[in-house]
């Protein structure tokens, strides 16, 4: 049985992040990965292509550094004591499940993500889950994830699992 | 990066160009930072031994990007990536340092895909295909899928 500040946690919303997206945060993020696309370099290059301007990589989004980024909470949101997602990663932690692993993703684009825009992720704990299998108890998360942009136009929306142990 | 692929020039069956990788130990750092994902699992040897995957691993998150990559660089500019999906199955390790720029010898991965699917909806023509992540013994540790929009030539 999860204990009732897990369970609670279950089809609440983890607040909002909010961050700009920036050139040299889109180079380090391409560096790391070893892409040379010129789309996310060379801004010359980039202003030429459909996109008009350099753009972040598929998956430059969900990069940890913008969860519960903004401690400025959408004032439309339900009061929460839950502030983002990092929070229910460490009341996880704290009620024993100390082992944090990311099973994976799903991902829905709908506009590219362009240097310069500032972006909007709304999450929701979709389900919290607890299996046994013997002495061995693991909890899976599962989030959905809403981007928005300036324009408020959803430019992604992603489903993930973690393994917490 | 190769020429533009056009939707009618794609058959269901084919393979993704593939795509070479070597994940390193320093590949892990700078992701961590780029990321923001400061896992312990994924750099300190104690924490990674006592949560048992033996030594530190490499983050899912970035072989997710990998397969990003693999799909990218084969839509080619003109081409959309729509929908993509992956999954970590098992752990892969990083090659350690040998200088300060260069790794030990070691494993290599290769990024992969086919094509299982071609079909319009709406006036634009998709590609769906699925992919994976191969270790250095040719085991699969990352499966997924993506799904494309390529430019047409009607």
């Amino acid at each position: 049985m999860l204990p009732e500040e897990i369970n609670k946690l279950i089809g609440q919303a983890c607040g909002t992040s909010i961050f700009e997206v920036e050139k040299e945060s889109i180079r380090r993020f391409a560096d790391a990965v070893g892409d040379a696309n010129p789309l996310y370099w060379d801004a010359e290059y980039a202003e030429k292509s459909k996109y008009g301007s350099i753009i972040a990589p598929p998956g430059y989004i969900s990069a940890q550094w913008y969860w519960g980024h903004s401690d400025k909470r959408d004032p439309k949101e339900p009061a929460s004591e839950v502030s983002g997602l990092i929070d229910v990663i460490l009341a996880l932690e704290k009620a024993g499940y100390q082992q944090a692993l990311d099973s994976g993703i799903d991902y829905e684009f709908f506009q590219p993500v362009r240097v310069g825009d500032t972006i909007k992720a709304t999450s929701v704990i979709k389900d919290i889950v607890e299996r046994s299998s013997g002495d061995e108890k693991a909890v899976f998360l599962f989030t959905e994830t809403t981007y928005t942009n300036q324009n408020d136009e959803i430019v992604a929306i992603t489903r993930t699992t973690s393994t917490h142990r | 990066m190769s020429k533009q692929p056009y939707w009618e020039d794609v058959k269901e069956g084919d393979d993704i160009t593939s795509l070479k990788k070597i994940a390193t130990t320093q590949m892990l750092v700078k992701w961590a930072g780029a990321s923001g994902d400061f896992n312990p699992l994924h750099y300190d040897e104690h924490f990674a031994e006592t949560s048992g995957v033996g030594r530190p691993i490499v983050h899912g998150a970035l072989k997710r990007q990998w397969l990003i990559q693999l799909m990218t660089d084969w839509m080619g500019e003109e081409g959309t990536l729509k929908k993509f999906s992956c999954r970590y199955r098992a752990p892969d390790y990083p090659r350690p340092m040998k200088t300060m720029s260069e790794p030990e010898e070691g494993e290599t991965w290769w990024c992969k895909g086919k094509v299982t699917k071609k079909y319009t909806h709406d006036d634009e023509h998709y590609i769906d295909c699925r992919i994976w992540v191969e270790n250095g013994k040719a085991e699969v540790t990352t499966t997924g899928k993506a799904t494309v929009i390529l430019p047409s030539k009607s």
